[in-house]
């Protein structure tokens, strides 16, 4: 572990009674970076983050966050940190009181006025919580979560319920957050959200890492077997092949020139993803 | 607005010390400021919270005020020094549990517990809301006690003083066993069997919303154990004449008893917060 590492973490575990939620995971996580754990509902992404968080403790492990155990971390490591979480918000007061009053928590807070622009809540400064809309309150969250000018940022699930719009703002400011050097870890069950913002992910099922990488490498995606299909005289044929190309000149010289309804294809990440936290297709 | 006005986030070089965290007493003041204005926002909590002590006493003094409970002391005296206690109570025991259950079922607390806020500092704003509308109710119910009822303030020093510490120790004591009292209840939706309907009783055992001479002796014995009748009788040696003393059950003030009851709460409540305060709902981890 260096210090350009933000989280490190070593055979986690935390079962709910006899329920392994999370049950042995390994993360690297480094400075600037923004990582996605995918998974399903249940994989535990959700504890692993509170664990990392501070808010639950795990039953068995090592965890470092920024070089400290969260569970035992003080109120400077907490400064260091950012969390955004989808709650209710304070129904009497304003947005501008909000944001203001979680700066005034921090060390060296960001303007809560450019926060509050930011996330999109120019025009609403001075409306209460309870007249927010449901939208309007998750931007809430994201500035509360960011105000702190945190170095490391938890999101999960962050656009569960957005609309599209909602959600590709909300991917551009994620992306201008980590382009100021914000470490990101988010939770997402949406694939094309962790294609879009991280440049890791981790994909969780059944509290387990089933695949880890580059979006566009997961489960081994470049180097999987092609499959090669074509109309034969005696009906379509597939064929699995490492050497598609080899396989297609063959067809070539078989059919002397166009080969009928030919189609390589690899599989999609989202077949790779289906396949990997074993969901049936 | 533009994305160069947010700097980078930099880490302190190693060695160098960290950048000081906002006080506990400066985020505890901003938090009491906010908590004493989102209190007076709020239409229920003002309605059932704050006005309804006032509301009552006028009622309450209305149908039954003006027969007399003893010589030169009318009912009406007696209700509003017990509507005081009533009061302090309210904004203090009601108005925490209440707003505390709520504040842990939105999430409020569990947001605050994921920031650099020291915990005290939640406390302290809390302190500041609770003796902010305290002393607001008070001086509410007195003047309606003194407009209508014939209520004089306090003419010595030993009075204004009975009443300052009757008052601190009453708001301490109810404002610790409300924060203990709101971890109790699941939700905040099931408040009011945890905190809204003791209350209710113990106000109408207490000498609150009946003269406590005409609250029958085992109810009287059940309102000893708790700080809602001691209050009222400390508060009632200082707004009614030396005389009305031989209403009460020792025939006498008994500011020893009152202060050793009040002392004790404030231990016990200490010890209930300590033990059950949780930033969390329950079954949420």
């Amino acid at each position: 572990m260096t210090s350009e590492t933000a989280i490190h973490v070593r055979g986690l575990r935390k079962s709910y009674g006899q329920t392994p939620a999370v049950d042995g995971i390994d993360l690297d996580i480094s400075r600037g970076e923004v990582f996605a754990l995918l998974g399903p509902n249940g994989a535990g992404k959700t504890t692993t983050v509170e664990i990392l968080e501070g808010y639950r403790h795990r039953d068995g492990g090592t965890v470092a966050v920024f070089g400290q155990d969260p569970a035992s971390a003080g109120r400077n490591w907490r400064a260091r940190i950012g969390i955004v979480l989808q709650l209710t918000a304070e129904p009497e007061l304003t947005v501008a009181e909000m944001v203001t009053m979680f700066a005034g928590f921090y060390p060296k807070p960001r303007d809560p006025g450019e926060v509050i622009e930011l996330v999109g809540l120019g025009g609403l400064s001075a409306r209460r919580g309870r007249q927010l809309s449901g939208g309007q309150r998750r931007r809430l969250d994201v500035a509360l979560g960011i105000v702190g000018r945190p170095e490391l940022l938890f999101l999960d699930e962050p656009t569960t319920g957005f609309d599209p719009e909602a959600r590709r703002q909300f991917w551009e400011l994620i992306g201008h957050l980590a382009s100021e050097g914000t470490t990101i870890l988010l939770t997402t069950h949406y694939l094309p959200e962790a294609e879009a913002l991280a440049d890791r992910v981790a994909v969780l099922a059944s509290g387990k890492v089933v695949a880890l990488g580059i979006p566009d490498s997961l489960g081994g995606r470049v180097t999987q077997d092609a499959q090669v299909s074509w109309e034969a005289p005696d009906g379509r044929r597939t064929l699995q092949t490492a050497t598609p190309t080899k396989v297609v000149t063959e067809l070539a010289a078989e059919f002397s020139g166009e080969v009928p309804g030919l189609a390589v294809t690899r599989p999609s990440l989202e077949d790779v993803y289906l396949e990997l936290i074993g969901a049936d297709r | 607005m533009t994305a160069t006005s947010l700097s980078r986030p930099s880490t302190p070089p190693v060695g160098e010390e960290q950048p000081r965290l906002p006080g506990t007493w400066r985020t505890g003041l901003v938090r009491g400021r906010l908590e004493v204005r989102a209190f007076f926002r709020e239409r229920q909590a003002v309605a059932f919270v704050f006005a309804m002590p006032a509301i009552l006493l006028i009622l309450l003094g209305s149908i039954f005020g003006h027969e007399a409970a003893a010589h030169h002391v009318t009912v009406g005296q007696l209700f509003t020094a017990g509507m005081i206690a009533g009061g302090i109570g309210s904004t203090s025991f009601q108005n925490l549990g209440l707003a505390i259950a709520a504040e842990r079922e939105r999430g409020t607390l569990k947001r605050l517990r994921g920031t650099p806020l020291a915990p005290a500092a939640y406390f302290v704003g809390k302190i500041i809301q609770v003796f902010v509308c305290t002393i607001a109710e008070v001086a509410v119910l007195i003047a309606v006690g003194m407009a209508f009822y014939h209520l004089h303030l306090p003419t010595s020093a030993a009075k204004w003083w009975t009443l300052a510490w009757v008052f601190v120790l009453g708001t301490v004591a109810c404002s610790l066993i409300g924060i203990g009292i709101s971890s109790l209840g699941r939700s905040a939706t099931n408040s009011f069997p945890v905190i809204t309907l003791p209350f209710l009783v113990l106000q109408f055992i207490s000498g609150v919303y009946v003269p406590f001479n005409n609250v029958p002796p085992w109810l009287q014995h059940i309102a000893a154990i708790f700080p809602l009748k001691w209050m009222g009788q400390g508060l009632r040696s200082v707004f009614l004449p030396a005389q009305a003393a031989t209403l009460e059950p020792g025939h006498a003030w008994q500011h020893g008893q009152t202060l050793l009851a009040l002392a004790a709460w404030i231990v016990g409540g200490l010890v209930l917060c300590l033990t059950t305060f949780r930033w969390r709902p329950t079954g949420d981890g």
